[in-house]
């Protein structure tokens, strides 16, 4: 290593935040976040508000668990079971997974392509609290509607939110008008956000970084911001649509008057299918970025990871009905989508083998980070091959709209995309907060989550396999699902149990851990080049990069990267 | 790093090839040969039943339980061999790559005794990549070929002229069910022929939906479709023996989604046809009961329920002509007897909370001489 | 590892990186307007294509009258106006380009203009639709996609004229200089846009529907 000064001598050469922060009031504080245009303070809010609702969403999720544990229970009503499973999707996605990505896109894109901000901070800003009124507004139903406490009216269509279930006639007072204005706030906040990152990663990254030595976090995210930009919009516009029938009377989904219940469905999935994509891609970047560190070698195949991606993206705008093979479409449109959507698979599983090419070979650390990524291997294997059962469409005429279905896309959302939050979280926590968690605590954590996400998760296939459909909120007892769902709910308590000491490992750490100091996984990219947590001005100079790891050819000068690429 | 090979070709594509002919054989649709060369899937079938019944604390009828397993009509089974066909292929996929993921985290682990150098750096290999590509692509043209053909072979199956026709229109919650060419109209309970040998009797369905969104399922009988308003969608079954098959409703359709049951009873032919003789009979009129039918056609009961040969005629409402032939009430809420008719007549929210049935608030002689008439309906 | 964590990369004299100063050359930039405006552009087109295919998709599905035959007529002037106003933001960004600050306002105000009157024409055309012929975003399934997707586009004139008006008034303030020539160039690639999805919107309603 040949650099000596600590960047501390130089962030106190610089005007920094750090040295008045004693004379702060709180007050000061609240302020300062709440007018900050900062990526980072701006990243780390996106962070919290979507813990938060993670939170929010398991909880309710904790609820219908316990109704279904048992046959022709009555521990909740069937408006409000309808109501909870409602908002823990609609919240899973739109306010946990959206937050979640951009949270992570807005802290590591500028620092990892060598920026000082994103292109457009005050724009960012705006997209953020976009998001937080959207969120706010979506759950203000619980309170709003028709009354207040004890009369509220939260939406209760499902995600989805099928037509024309969601017409005056079927869906009276304001549930669905609070689902819909909620979501397309936040829509809003998520464009122009994805427009801000694509503009930051083409404009400003930093001398000798071509699109080629871009670190895949950036690539990725950058497909991911280009989908959003496509997928959302769709949704925006047919609840613009929808906003339309139910406020003025028009007719599009309105089936008494010749409008098309399976409109509504193609537009839903056209944004639905790539959506998911959205959630799953950053989740692919950040295994990019964290196996490599932990397996101690180059990713395996850069420009075949960046290709499969874009595949991934350009063809995942072409499957949404695989969502519909049970509308009654024509042989060949239900064709059509078997072949697109098990099209995906072939880049999806390029993936998966370059992973694994990355540790082959290699000299792997367990830490914590990196279990998580093995969990997700192994998790989002199983997803890809039950997704392959999905896709085959006469066996999802079978598996449509039951158990299995939310088994496979939970390993798909919470197997994948949460786990990889999971490793992020911990892998970035030491640059953040310039403080390490408690690898102790996080390995409880990882065990309790992921062993109490089998219990539930795998079960769960069986249900539908046996003819247990979805979204009911109670059911038969002699169906042979019983016992099922028994063990489908214990292990919710393992997984509460992993939440709970996360959660408690992320605050304590965040005071007393131990000091981090810039780089203590003695990774590769830009961001572990500045201090820890990075001063507000990211680098006190711009730095200039020559190859994909900036800080393994300043580590190994005899055998520097950028020899090779 | 040179000598990193994967190992799935020699290991799926056997697999692919046997079962590949189990899909060519069920073409043919002969059901023992299909049955012998399928064994993956009842042996999952069977462990998944000798599972649910030690589990299963719960007395549970395995004839009941609505596995995609267990397939007893023509469509049900072409799905059941993909499903297999599909499991196989999988499966195998899954051993290759978690053994390999499993391999590379026992083997490359950082050991006690590491030296602290970094291990040699590999960016990539072109065939590698190459035969990483070409193997899933492979896979996923097999797979789309196979399923193409259970497709056509489901879907366009043609209708042979003495096939039963049925419509079936979902409500906000149940089933209405007519037979168009015999008159007879029903609720939430279906019956039909079985086929027998080289007599065939396939039922079509003709499903729509009379409000929202509903999905018609019975595992054991078929695949699920919806049933959209505006839209006319068609689906059929062939049950092979006589019996009850249960599914319900699969598509959320509101707050009572989870209380739209559904009952299949299959009949002998002989059987089915003395069941259509019976339905098509006019309402009894039993003179005993004279002063119920008067509650029934003086409240509000006429406008939502129709009994044949009474001015009562409304479709809100399942048909009640022969409402004493049905075994369940509400969809599948409570079983069907005087007492339960009762009950259900007093406080119908009270077993299916949400339901559009409104409670008639009758006095008791009134709700005992509705009852004493709706008894009467067989 | 612990080494590694108290060091810094960075060079003592620069700050910066230090291993990669040599070969790395400034290389032309895309402008962060063009592109962001190019992000909003596509997000639009997205939300557009939607209004479109619903309009495609129930064309002729109407339960009742009236159908779009017997009460369009093809607003020909109207198209005009709006087309050549992307003609005349163009002629107003060059003058600025050149440092004409009053041939800017001259050909800015113009663009006003055509666009106002385009709004004016569609706000007859619909004055004329609801009270004369009858036809209501509720009467039937032409009148529901034809007034969301014509009023989409107009919403999206009346955005871009109020754009529009506010640099209006800077340049009467004087405040639109020669180096603002970029920012008002982002503007006018909005302005564009809109009159391209006319062209769309008029294709579909007018021809393609009629």
């Amino acid at each position: 290593m040949n650099g000596t000064v600590t960047t501390g001598d130089i962030s106190s050469a610089m005007p920094s935040g750090a040295t008045t922060a004693t004379e702060k009031t709180v007050f000061d504080h609240i302020h300062s976040w709440l007018v900050t245009v900062d990526h980072k303070k701006l990243g780390l809010m996106y962070i919290i508000y979507g813990l938060v609702f993670f939170v929010v969403a398991g909880l309710e999720a904790s609820l219908m668990r316990i109704q279904l544990a048992m046959p022709n229970n009555h521990f909740l009503s069937p408006q409000l079971f309808n109501q909870l499973f409602t908002m823990h999707g609609t919240t899973m996605v739109f306010l946990v997974g959206m937050p979640l990505i951009f949270g992570f896109a807005n802290y590591l894109v500028p620092l990892m392509i060598g920026a000082r901000d994103l292109a457009f901070p005050r724009l960012n800003a705006f997209g953020f609290w976009l998001s937080v009124c959207g969120g706010l507004l979506l759950y203000f139903s619980f309170i709003g509607g028709e009354g207040m406490a004890g009369a509220g009216s939260a939406p209760d269509v499902g995600w989805f939110a099928y037509a024309p279930l969601t017409g005056k006639a079927f869906s009276k007072g304001h549930s669905t008008d609070y689902w819909i204005l909620g979501i397309m706030v936040g829509g809003f906040g998520s464009i122009a956000t994805a427009a801000n990152i694509i503009t930051t990663i083409l404009c400003m990254r930093c001398r000798g970084m071509t699109l080629a030595k871009m670190p895949l976090l950036a690539w990725l995210n950058l497909i991911m911001c280009g989908m959003v930009l496509l997928a959302v919009s769709p949704l925006t516009a047919a609840q613009i649509m929808l906003l339309l029938d139910r406020f003025l009377g028009s007719h599009f989904f309105d089936t008494q008057a010749g409008g098309s219940a399976t409109l509504w469905m193609h537009f839903f999935w056209i944004f639905g299918h790539p959506e998911v994509y959205i959630l799953i891609i950053p989740a692919f970047a950040f295994a990019s970025e964290i196996i490599p560190v932990f397996s101690r070698k180059a990713i395996f195949g850069y420009p075949v990871m960046v290709a499969a991606t874009v595949a991934i993206g350009f063809v995942s705008v072409s499957v949404w009905a695989h969502h519909m093979f049970t509308i009654g479409m024509t042989s060949t449109a239900n064709t059509f989508f078997v072949i697109s959507t098990m099209m995906v698979g072939i880049p999806t599983g390029i993936k998966i083998f370059n992973w694994l090419g990355t540790m082959w070979g290699g000299k792997l650390r367990f830490d914590t980070p990196m279990l998580f990524c093995i969990a997700f291997l192994f998790q989002f294997l199983i997803a890809g091959l039950t997704g392959i059962m999905l896709a085959a469409a006469p066996f999802n005429w079978q598996l449509n709209d039951s158990y299995f279905v939310v088994a496979h896309f939970h390993f798909t959302l919470v197997g994948g995309f949460v786990i990889m939050i999971f490793a992020a979280l911990y892998y970035w926590f030491p640059k953040a907060t310039g403080r390490l968690f408690s690898e102790k605590l996080g390995k409880w954590h990882f065990w309790l989550f992921v062993l109490g996400f089998h219990m539930t998760f795998d079960t769960m296939h069986i249900p539908g396999i046996l003819g247990m459909p979805r979204r009911i909120y109670t059911y038969e007892a002699g169906r042979g699902w019983g016992v099922l769902n028994l063990v489908i709910s214990m292990g919710v308590i393992l997984q509460i149990a992993g939440i709970l000491i996360f959660v408690f490992n992320l605050l304590r750490s965040a005071r007393k851990g131990r000091p981090a100091g810039n780089d203590p996984w003695d990774a590769w990219t830009l961001e572990w080049s500045t201090s820890s947590p990075p001063p507000e001005y990211n680098f006190a100079e711009i730095p200039t990069v020559k190859s994909r790891r900036p800080l393994w050819d300043i580590k190994h000068p005899t055998d520097p990267d950028w020899k090779y690429e | 790093m040179k000598s990193f090979s994967l190992p799935i070709d020699p290991i799926c594509c056997p697999d692919a090839k046997e079962v590949g002919t189990t899909a060519s054989r069920n073409g043919a649709r002969s059901n023992r040969t299909v049955r012998r060369a399928s064994l993956p899937i009842y042996w999952l079938a069977t462990f998944i039943v000798i599972q649910q019944s030690v589990l299963a604390a719960e007395k549970t009828d395995t004839a009941l339980v609505p596995s995609i397993f267990a397939p007893e009509s023509a469509p049900a089974h072409a799905i059941s061999h993909l499903a297999g066909f599909v499991l196989v292929i999988t499966a195998a996929i899954f051993v290759v790559v978690a053994g390999l993921l499993l391999y590379a985290v026992v083997r490359f682990r950082r050991r006690a005794n590491d030296d602290g150098t970094e291990p040699a750096q590999v960016y990539g290999s072109g065939p590698v990549e190459a035969a990483w590509t070409t193997v899933p692509f492979l896979i996923v043209l097999v797979l789309t070929l196979t399923t193409a053909r259970v497709i056509q072979e489901v879907q366009d199956a043609r209708k042979p002229v003495e096939a039963l026709d049925v419509q079936v229109i979902g409500h906000q919650w149940w089933w209405e069910i007519r037979y168009p060419k015999l008159g007879i109209v029903t609720a939430n309970e279906l019956h039909v022929p079985a086929s027998q040998g080289r007599s065939r009797f396939p039922t079509f369905l003709d499903l729509r939906s009379a409000d929202v969104v509903h999905s018609f399922w019975v595992p054991r009988l078929a695949g699920k479709t919806d049933l959209i308003p505006n839209k006319v969608n068609s689906m059929w079954i062939e049950p092979e023996r006589p019996g009850l098959f249960v599914g319900q409703c699969a598509k959320y359709c509101g707050t009572q989604h989870a209380k739209m049951l559904l009952r299949v009873y299959v009949h002998t032919r002989e059987d089915f046809d003395r069941w259509v003789e019976q339905q098509r009979k006019l309402a009894e009129n039993d003179p005993t009961a004279a002063g119920g039918r008067l509650v029934f056609e003086r409240t509000a009961c006429i406008n939502c329920h129709a009994v044949n040969g009474t001015v009562g005629n409304g479709r809100f409402g399942p048909d009640l002509t022969h409402l004493m032939s049905r075994t369940t009430l509400g969809s599948g809420a409570l079983t069907n007897s005087p007492e339960g008719l009762r009950a259900w007549i007093k406080s119908p929210d009270r077993f299916k909370p949400g339901v559009l049935m409104p409670a008639m608030n009758l006095n008791h002689g009134d709700l005992d001489k509705l009852v004493a008439y709706l008894t009467t309906l067989k | 590892m612990n080494a590694a964590a108290t060091t810094s990369y960075l060079d003592p004299a620069t700050g910066a990186l230090t291993n990669a100063a040599a070969d790395a050359e400034a290389r032309p930039r895309p402008s962060k307007g063009v592109l962001g405006m190019t992000c909003l552009i596509i997000a639009e087109s997205a939300i557009f294509t939607i209004f479109v295919v619903a309009y495609l998709y129930y064309l002729g599905k109407d339960l009742a009258g009236p159908t779009p035959r017997q009460v369009l007529e093809l607003p020909i002037l109207n198209s005009i106006c709006l087309l050549s106003s992307s003609v005349t933001i163009t002629f107003a960004l060059r003058s600025l380009r050149n440092g004409g600050t009053k041939g800017f306002g001259f050909w800015w105000l113009i663009t006003i203009a055509l666009g106002a009157y385009f709004l004016l024409g569609t706000a007859r055309e619909w004055h004329h639709l609801i009270y004369d012929k009858g036809l209501t975003l509720q009467t039937n399934l032409f009148g529901t996609t034809f007034y969301s997707l014509v009023g989409l586009h107009a919403s999206h004139v009346v955005v871009g004229l109020i754009a529009l008006s506010m640099v209006m008034a800077f340049a009467i303030a004087g405040a639109v200089k020669q180096k603002h020539a970029e920012r008002v160039h982002v503007l006018a690639l909005y302005w564009h846009f809109v009159d391209v999805v006319w062209i769309v919107v008029f294709t579909v309603v007018y021809i393609i529907g009629r």
